[in-house]
């Protein structure tokens, strides 16, 4: 049977609790009468031979691009740079796409005759990948091979002596990018597209970049341009990267993108309820709920991030196109809508939705309050086509825990941002003014450069990534979060949902429509 | 033993009560309860052989029609009796009905079946058949067999027009079979009448048999839906004079008589014979189908249960003023 597309659930006296998910744990909400509940569409059927489908995909590329074997040369220099961490999310079972990919395109390079081959991860201004990522991502036998010769590298995006400045395009943005990845005969980009928003120019534009050439999209002004930055036709995000990448390929870096797209089997066995709709659980499903609920209510946090880390998706692909950058991207772009999109007519007054566990920047870390915003203003917010789900002025209702709590290995500048630049403004457009300073702070760089430790101005453009939500709307009120912290934010507490219902009630009266966003999986809506 | 209400042990278990009255609450609903399904979701195709496909015919069999009979009158019935004390007016006109008749009523819980069944005069009660939601009690090989045989339900497809169901509904009347039937499609979710629906009209139009209009009143507090839990409360069950589609009258029109004529029971068991007589039928379905108002607003109006209304006061309960209005 053919998966079933995505769905808009109109919510009635017979429909069953909605779950929410609530950072490391789940609760069950009674919407009220007249919801609407945007369910996700069911997994695509993957591929049946990946393998097979990457070997195809390299030796007939999209766009002006001619076979990877016939781009390998000896004596040439070959650079692999790939997706870091943060995708996918949850990361998958193994074997990663990553690995899939990469394996053959080394098979190729050394078929070639192909010595000097270097791989990087694409940080950008992430954290380094531990040994255990790596090897998680890549798979031993890529790991062993390249980094005990320092061929598997990490892009540091503070080393002066591996950036190059390729120029500046007509906006005057900087491009400055991996001298290793720039001065290559071939740049091969290996990308997980997870949401629209990823690849194309953004892997090397971004991926490969210095704060320098960072600063000049990751700030508040283009974000909140950017309606939203998973709609590349409305995204001033994606404009400027293709302005950068674009300027990348005229100084002459020749690019061999690979794309990979993936469906949405997020969740293992035992957490199949999660994917499923709430009026179609089984007896295992509904056992498995109260248990795990039970079981979570009594976990120490700790514990149960633990566990909820240690939770690999069994992710599919879908899809893998190579070639040319832009026409790869097209045909990537069109298989995540193929699996992301569901359409829905009108916005609402009211958005909710559960925030779970993990966001792009938390991965085998704590999910900090600063995380908490940016993955609902920023990411779920924005996970719309055409209008956003909630209107101007209307209310934004998360659900999670909240904690007031930071990993000060990962994130040791998300601290100092809370304490000391939350507490000044929450307006993205004045935070800026602090931005310079935590920038090129000494400590947060060796720290990025030495350590795991996300760059200084991280928590920045976290924050920038809420400034189209924060400037859409009336309210942000968030269910079952620490007080203090929800405070800090500038949003509004409330102990349950009702309470928040009634809340919000001030800003938007008292018979509000109200859209559920009924994610993860992840979806795209198509506000028509 | 009684426990002398002094004493620690008394005074722990009566501490306890709201707790365990709260979990129990808990457990009788999802997810420790099977979910109900959205009304806006149709609902997919059952397995072949259940909902409308199941035959039944083996349920009216002479050893499953005893079986039943015998359950019927010496426990289902006895049972009745205990839990809601029914007190049932009007069956002195079905005295004149020849069978087969279609026995119409509004359907509050799921105690109305055995409850209707086990009070029906003895020459209906033994030849009688049920429509019951096929995507509800036969949806499941088992659910089927036991509905069929202690009900001798026949399944009804509910949110759309079903030939197969309608026709072998018709055959069963047209064969000398009564039939229950609960025209609102479904339970009340809150002790109100809902809009019927036209099967019922449609069959006695189709087969020319009269119908017997029936009204229900208090088993929805007795077990309403989506409750678990029994509790004893009185229930009175009141039959109408039958009626007959007129040549002129179509489905539409006549289920409307119908639902007006099931609206003056409701009325009746309300209030009495008299004034519910004097109200017009379009009032009296707007009476029975509750105030157009919040959730809240139409559970308060349905009243203090049987029991509570002496020591309330009556100012308190919405339904005095829908009535005087």
């Amino acid at each position: 049977m053919s998966p079933r597309p995505g769905f808009v659930l109109e919510v009635d006296r017979s429909t069953p609790p909605t779950l929410f998910w609530h950072g490391e744990g789940f609760r069950l909400e009674k919407l009220p009468a007249g919801s609407r509940v945007l369910y996700p569409p069911e997994p695509l059927v993957p591929l049946r031979d990946p393998v097979e489908a990457i070997a195809t995909a390299l030796e007939n590329p999209l766009g002006d691009s001619e076979p990877l074997s016939a781009l390998l040369r000896p004596g040439m220099r070959l650079t692999i740079a790939f997706d870091d961490v943060s995708l996918p999310l949850p990361p998958m079972r193994k074997p990663d796409v990553r690995q899939l990919v990469i394996e053959q395109v080394l098979d190729a390079a050394a078929a070639a005759g192909v010595d000097d081959v270097v791989l990087i991860a694409a940080l950008a201004l992430h954290r380094r990948m531990t040994e255990s990522e790596l090897r998680h991502a890549l798979g031993d036998r890529i790991y062993d091979a390249f980094a005990p010769h320092d061929l598997l590298r990490q892009h540091d995006a503070e080393d002066p002596e591996d950036l190059i400045l390729l120029g500046s395009t007509e906006q005057g943005e900087e491009v400055e990018i991996n001298k290793r990845a720039a001065t290559s005969d071939l740049l091969v980009y290996v990308n997980i597209n997870l949401v629209a928003m990823d690849g194309g120019h953004k892997s090397v534009a971004t991926g490969l970049a210095s704060y320098r050439s960072l600063r000049h999209h990751h700030n508040a002004r283009t974000m909140q341009h950017s309606k939203s930055f998973m709609d590349q036709h409305r995204s001033e995000l994606h404009s400027s990267n293709w302005r950068m990448g674009r300027l990348i390929a005229a100084s002459g870096v020749k690019v061999f993108q690979i794309e990979t797209t993936l469906n949405t089997e997020v969740f293992p066995e035992q957490f199949r309820f999660l994917q499923r709709r709430e009026w179609e659980w089984s007896v295992k499903d509904r056992m498995t709920f109260v248990a795990s609920s039970k079981a979570l209510e009594r976990t120490p946090d700790r514990t149960k991030r633990s566990i909820f880390n240690s939770m690999e998706a069994p992710y599919r692909m879908t899809s893998v196109q190579a070639g040319e950058i832009e026409a790869v991207h097209e045909r990537t772009t069109q298989n995540v809508y193929a699996q992301q999109l569901v359409e829905i007519t009108g916005q609402a007054d009211i958005l909710t939705m559960g925030l779970p566990y993990i966001c792009p920047y938390n991965v085998n870390s704590i999910m900090n309050p600063v995380l908490v915003a940016c993955l609902g203003l920023g990411y779920f917010f924005n996970l719309y086509r055409g209008k956003p789900l909630v209107r101007q002025g209307g209310v934004l209702i998360l659900s999670h825990p909240t904690p007031w709590e930071f990993h000060p290995g990962h994130h040791p500048s998300y601290i100092d941002f809370f304490e000391q630049v939350l507490t000044e403004t929450t307006d993205p457009g004045e935070i800026g003014k602090y931005e310079e300073s935590f920038a090129t702070d000494p400590w947060y760089i060796h720290l990025y450069r030495t350590g795991n430790a996300y760059h200084g101005v991280h928590p920045f453009y976290m924050w920038y990534w809420c400034a189209h939500a924060l400037d859409h709307l009336g309210a942000v009120i968030v269910v079952g979060g620490d007080r203090a912290a929800v405070h800090r934010l500038g949003f509004r507490p409330a102990s349950s949902m009702n309470d928040a219902l009634e809340i919000a009630s001030d800003v938007v009266g008292n018979n509000p429509s109200l859209t559920h966003l009924h994610a993860p999986p992840i979806l795209m809506a198509e506000v028509l | 033993m009684k426990i002398p209400s002094t004493t620690p042990l008394f005074r722990s278990l009566k501490g306890r009560a709201p707790a365990a009255r709260t979990a129990i609450g808990r457990v009788g609903s999802f997810p420790y309860r099977s979910p109900t399904w959205p009304g806006t979701v149709s609902r997919p195709a059952p397995e072949r052989n259940l909902g409308v496909d199941y035959d039944t015919e083996w349920s009216r069999k002479y050893p499953a029609r005893l079986f039943r009979a015998v359950v019927l009158d010496n426990v289902t019935r006895p049972v009745a009796h205990l839990t809601t004390s029914p007190q049932v007016r009007g069956e002195e006109l079905l005295e004149l009905l020849d069978p087969p008749a279609i026995f119409v009523a509004n359907h509050e819980s799921h105690l109305d079946t055995p409850l209707l069944l086990s009070l029906l005069p003895a020459r209906f009660r033994h030849k009688t058949v049920v429509a019951a939601a096929a995507d509800h009690f036969f949806d499941r090989r088992w659910k089927s067999h036991v509905w069929s045989l202690l009900l001798a339900a026949i399944p009804i497809e509910r949110h759309r027009v079903n030939r197969k169901s309608s026709d072998q509904a018709a055959d069963l009347i047209e064969g000398g079979w009564n039939l229950v039937i609960f025209a609102e499609g479904g339970r009340s979710p809150d002790g109100w009448q809902q809009p019927f629906r036209p099967g019922a009209a449609y069959l006695a139009t189709r087969t020319g048999r009269p119908v017997v209009p029936v009204h229900l009143h208090g088993t929805w507090r007795v077990l309403p839906k989506g409750s678990g839990r029994v509790r004893r409360s009185p229930c009175t069950l009141t039959f109408g004079s039958p009626i007959t589609a007129r040549p002129d009258e179509d489905t539409r029109r006549f289920n409307h008589r119908i639902e007006a004529a099931v609206s003056a029971l409701a009325a009746e068991s309300r209030t009495d014979w008299w004034t519910a007589r004097r109200t017009p039928a379009e009032s009296a379905i707007r009476e029975a189908q509750g105030p157009d108002a919040s959730d809240w607003r139409r559970s308060w109006s349905l009243g203090p249960s049987p029991g509570q209304g002496e020591t309330a006061d009556p100012r308190r309960w919405g339904m005095r003023r829908i009535q005087e209005s």
